[in-house]
């Protein structure tokens, strides 16, 4: 049964809906209304506040932290300066992902890593000949993602933190509304953005005071709390990849197909090879070396070809308002399967049906012509989809 | 024409009504061929069988949980059709004194929160070990599906399956051979220990490797029973256990409606004291009221021992032969214990019953169990034993009167050969069922006053009662030496025996017990196969 989040007695109260689901252990809502479009649009032109706690997340502190997570991830983290956050993926002794998440130097010797899969043990296990301690804060760290254009002004108005040098990716510490936090310029909806963390303990918790003076500072800025569908449409535009839905943990996958590295998932810009050695590492440079055999690309579905295949039957196109990821298979001009889309949303902000895909490296230049499976009137079609660079929405207030 | 000839009234006369028996009668008569089954009791099942011991209450009087039994049987005789449902169990509950115990969900989520109080390592790390776990045991259920691979032989067919065994065990890369070997050879605790740290969760899942062998957790080779607990497969969710409605009894009874739907005979209080044989063949049966039946084939159900030295006789065998059986480890080590209750048993820390929706394992450390097979190995029966607990009334409330409940308690050790001589079981039964009443009840307060009626299984009565030589409620070890292609004697793993026109289709062959059907289904697929070949190994 899932557990409640530390805001749990504000977005229960909020949601009227009853939608809600299980992630990773918590209940999550899906939309705080029947329709989750007004969230979706919260997000790209006001703001959204998001309950993200139940991200998995790891204290890592000692004088070895940061060569102990350079050792296990693929990225050079003794290079991370102290208020900064970077983005990365570690992997098996073969170079396969086991795992996606931030790291944020909180200081010198204490870092804070999320991750999408419980991860203590796998770090445990590799800390041998390390000076590291590593500490499982998911169950007394809430995390609210506050997002959308308007995100500043709202944090301006409930921190004593210096916002305006609280560049992207970057974390400090902070007073709000009298509760201590961390805040990070960080977030998985590809647009200007923060993260707040929050102890959990206490009775009025500081947890709902933090919740409670976001909401009463977001109401002059069209601030809606969004739930995980809203959300989800926003990081398919933001082009970020999930665990368990764009790949499979190495960890998980009773066949060497599923697996994935990070080179097939797009994150080859993570990826240091050149340095001390790290989990992984002769395998990716191995494969960096030889090629990768798959690619992850951004698709553009035809809009056109929709439309004719419900025309055919005498309908209109028919278009889930909610991101998909069920899987859809990806064919060349000869019909030979070629890889598959994982997850996709119409973009109402860029007016196009938008898919991640994992294809043969062959077809992955931008421009390349594919087709995708549709099934319409229960009968399966395929139609044309252009591969496209990732991110498909990138506006310049992201990096603000 | 096959080996099953026409003679006499019936192609084939199986000995014994238990599941195997019912399978394979049921694959007989959908060829076509004309079958009698003989069951010595009153009710069919054998050791899968349900009784009404108390008014009232439906006890599953052997085997209690469902997992291994074939899919491909139930849909090849459409057993849900003739009545067969299965319920699964969703929770493991170790309980614990003074702590409110683990509990194992099927939601990871908390199972993984469970197991944190204990070691958030051994939290994370459980759904890994699973992943290996299952990976292996998916090249193993290879092996349960079809007869055994033979490795001396010739032929083409043979070699083609060995080399196919061999290169899927290559495909598992060095780690996989790796784990397979350590598997094979380890002890069930040493292997668990390379995984896992806490004691509260190795214990119950480290007697999965001793159930029903007279072996302790830390015996080299008890690791490799860990894997017939990731077989388990209910419609396709593997891993998975569940309970039959209305208890075991129903997948007896639903194989009995499918034999009879194809037109096989069935009979019950019909005994056969001995296979008739002449000049090396079997002819017939011989009952206890002294009828005599004649059939072209016979099989027997029963363990090898009482088929060949009780059933047919060691006249009738080369004395090679005979020795291989007497060999042959059957040494039961378990008993059984069944309880009706007026109420639910209360575990203090707990509340509700949604724990209890599976399966209660009192195994509170690995010292215990090694205690508690201490015991055992000197002839005595465990005073504080290893209990596997079910009270499937929670899930199935028709086997038991509103409010009221059955459980079910596998219990081990009970060595068959006791110091006093396996004779003197009637006198220390009783002993036995307190003893496995006080483990329970010191986790359990208030379960001796809720108890109205209480049947206690020695491996003695299991001999008597249900033909199991010496209560083994397998037909013989299930230690890798008596498995596959030397079960039940190395040459004799096809389902034939060395007397023509007797074949065998009980859990003394492979792939062995477990309620799977497999040896049952295996056999009749051999016989119809034989094309009437002579019968030799």
């Amino acid at each position: 049964m899932p557990l409640p989040s530390p805001f749990h007695s504000r977005t229960s109260a909020r949601c009227r809906s009853l939608l809600w689901k299980d992630w990773a252990g918590y209940h999550a809502v899906r939309s705080y209304r029947s329709c989750h479009e007004p969230e979706y649009f919260a997000l790209r032109h006001a703001a959204g506040l998001i309950d993200v706690t139940p991200l998995f997340k790891y204290e890592v502190r000692g004088p070895d932290a940061a060569a102990f997570l350079a050792h296990v991830t693929v990225r050079d983290i003794t290079r991370l300066s102290v208020g900064r956050v970077t983005y990365l993926c570690w992997c098996d002794g073969e170079g396969k992902v086991v795992d996606d998440g931030t790291v944020a130097r909180l200081d010198e010797e204490h870092f804070r890593v999320t991750a999408a899969e419980p991860t203590l043990s796998w770090f445990e296990r590799r800390t041998r000949g390390y000076r590291v301690t590593i500490e499982d804060s998911t169950p007394r760290l809430g995390a609210l993602a506050l997002q959308g254009p308007n995100s500043r002004e709202i944090l301006r108005r409930t921190t004593d933190a210096d916002i305006d040098a609280l560049k992207f990716f970057r974390v400090a510490q902070a007073r709000l509304d009298g509760v201590e936090v961390f805040i990070s310029r960080t977030g998985y909806t590809g647009d200007l953005g923060y993260e707040i963390w929050v102890e959990a303990a206490g009775s009025l918790t500081g947890a709902e005071r933090v919740y409670d003076a976001l909401e009463d500072a977001g109401r002059s800025f069209g601030l809606l709390p969004a739930g995980l569908d809203a959300m989800d449409v926003t990081r398919v535009e933001a082009g970020f990849i999930m665990n368990g839905v764009d790949y499979f943990s190495a960890h998980h996958c009773l066949t060497e197909m599923r697996k994935s590295s990070p080179y097939e998932l797009g994150l080859g810009w993570t990826v240091k090879l050149e340095r001390d050695p790290f989990v992984g590492q002769a395998a990716l440079e191995r494969e960096k070396r030889a090629g990768s055999r798959r690619a992850f690309v951004g698709l553009d579905v035809s809009w056109a070809d929709l439309e004719r295949v419900f025309a055919g039957y005498g309908l209109p196109p028919e278009l889930s308002s909610t991101a998909w990821r069920d899987g859809r298979p990806v064919y060349d001009h000869d019909g030979r399967w070629i890889g598959q889309a994982t997850s996709g949303a119409w973009s109402p902000t860029l007016k196009k049906n938008l898919a991640l895909a994992q294809l043969e490296s062959a077809f992955a230049t931008p421009g390349e012509a594919v087709e995708i499976e549709l099934t319409a009137e229960y009968r399966r079609h395929r139609i044309a989809a252009t591969v496209i660079r990732a991110p498909f929405f990138n506006p310049p207030r992201k990096r603000a | 024409m096959t080996a099953i000839r026409k003679s006499g009234r019936y192609d084939a006369v199986i000995v014994g009504g238990g599941h195997n028996g019912l399978v394979c009668a049921a694959y007989l008569a959908r060829a076509g061929r004309k079958v009698l089954v003989l069951e010595r009791r009153h009710v069919l099942g054998g050791a899968a069988v349900t009784e009404e011991l108390y008014p009232g209450f439906q006890f599953s009087v052997c085997s209690y949980v469902v997992s291994l039994f074939r899919p491909s049987i139930i849909r090849e005789l459409e057993l849900a059709r003739h009545g067969l449902e299965i319920i699964p169990l969703e929770t493991a509950f170790t309980p614990r004194l003074g702590d409110r115990g683990l509990c194992r969900w099927s939601d990871p989520a908390r199972t993984r929160r469970e197991i944190s109080r204990f070691s958030p390592r051994d939290a994370e790390i459980h759904p890994e070990f699973s992943l290996a776990m299952t990976k292996m045991a998916r090249y193993v259920r290879n092996l349960i599906d079809s007869p055994a691979p033979d490795p001396t032989s010739w032929n083409p067919v043979e070699l083609w399956r060995l080399l196919r065994l061999g290169r899927e065990l290559q495909r598992q890369g060095s780690d996989g051979v790796a784990m397979h070997l350590r598997l094979l050879t380890m002890s069930a605790v040493d292997f668990l220990d390379r995984w896992f740290e806490s004691e509260v969760l190795k214990a119950p899942m480290s007697v999965s490797g001793i159930i029903g062998t007279f072996l302790g957790v830390r015996s080299p080779g008890t690791a490799y029973v860990l894997l017939h607990h990731y077989m388990g497969e209910i419609d396709g969710a593997f891993r998975s256990w569940g309970y039959s409605k209305g208890g075991t009894g129903g997948v007896s009874l639903a194989c009995a409606r499918a034999a009879e739907s194809f037109g096989a005979e069935i009979r019950t209080e019909s005994a056969v004291e001995r296979i008739r044989v002449a000049a090396g063949r079997a002819t017939g049966v011989v009952l206890a009221n002294g009828d005599e039946i004649e059939a072209g084939t016979i099989v027997s159900s029963c363990d090898p021992r009482l088929t060949f030295l009780g059933l047919v006789g060691s006249k009738h065998l080369d004395g090679d032969f005979v020795r291989q059986i007497e060999r042959y480890k059957l040494r039961g080590s378990s008993g059984k214990v069944n309880l009706a209750v007026d109420r639910l048993p209360r575990f203090p820390g707990r509340e509700g019953s949604d724990f209890l929706r599976g399966d209660i394992a009192i195994a509170p450390g690995i010292d215990y169990l090694e205690r508690a097979y201490d015991q055992a190995k000197y002839g005595e029966f465990s005073e504080r034993p290893y209990i596997n607990a079910v009270i499937p009334s929670i899930m199935d409330p028709s086997v038991a009167p509103p409010g009221q409940h059955v459980i079910s308690m596998f219990v081990q050790y009970a060595p068959y050969d006791i110091k006093e001589g396996a004779d003197n079981w009637p006198a220390k039964r009783e002993a036995f069922g307190d003893a496995v009443v006080d483990t329970l009840a010191e986790y359990c307060p208030g379960l001796k006053e809720s108890i109205l009626y209480r049947q206690v299984l020695t491996p003695w009565d299991m001999e008597q009662e249900f033909g199991l030589s010496e209560g083994n409620i397998f037909h013989g070890e299930l230690s890798l030496e008596q498995l596959l292609f030397q079960r039940p004697a190395a040459g004799w793993a096809r389902y034939r025996t060395p007397i023509r026109n007797l074949w065998m289709c009980g859990s003394g062959t492979h792939p062995g017990g477990g309620l799977m059907g497999a040896p049952g289904q295996l056999a009749a697929q051999a016989m119809l196969n034989s094309n009437g070949k002579p019968s030799s190994g």
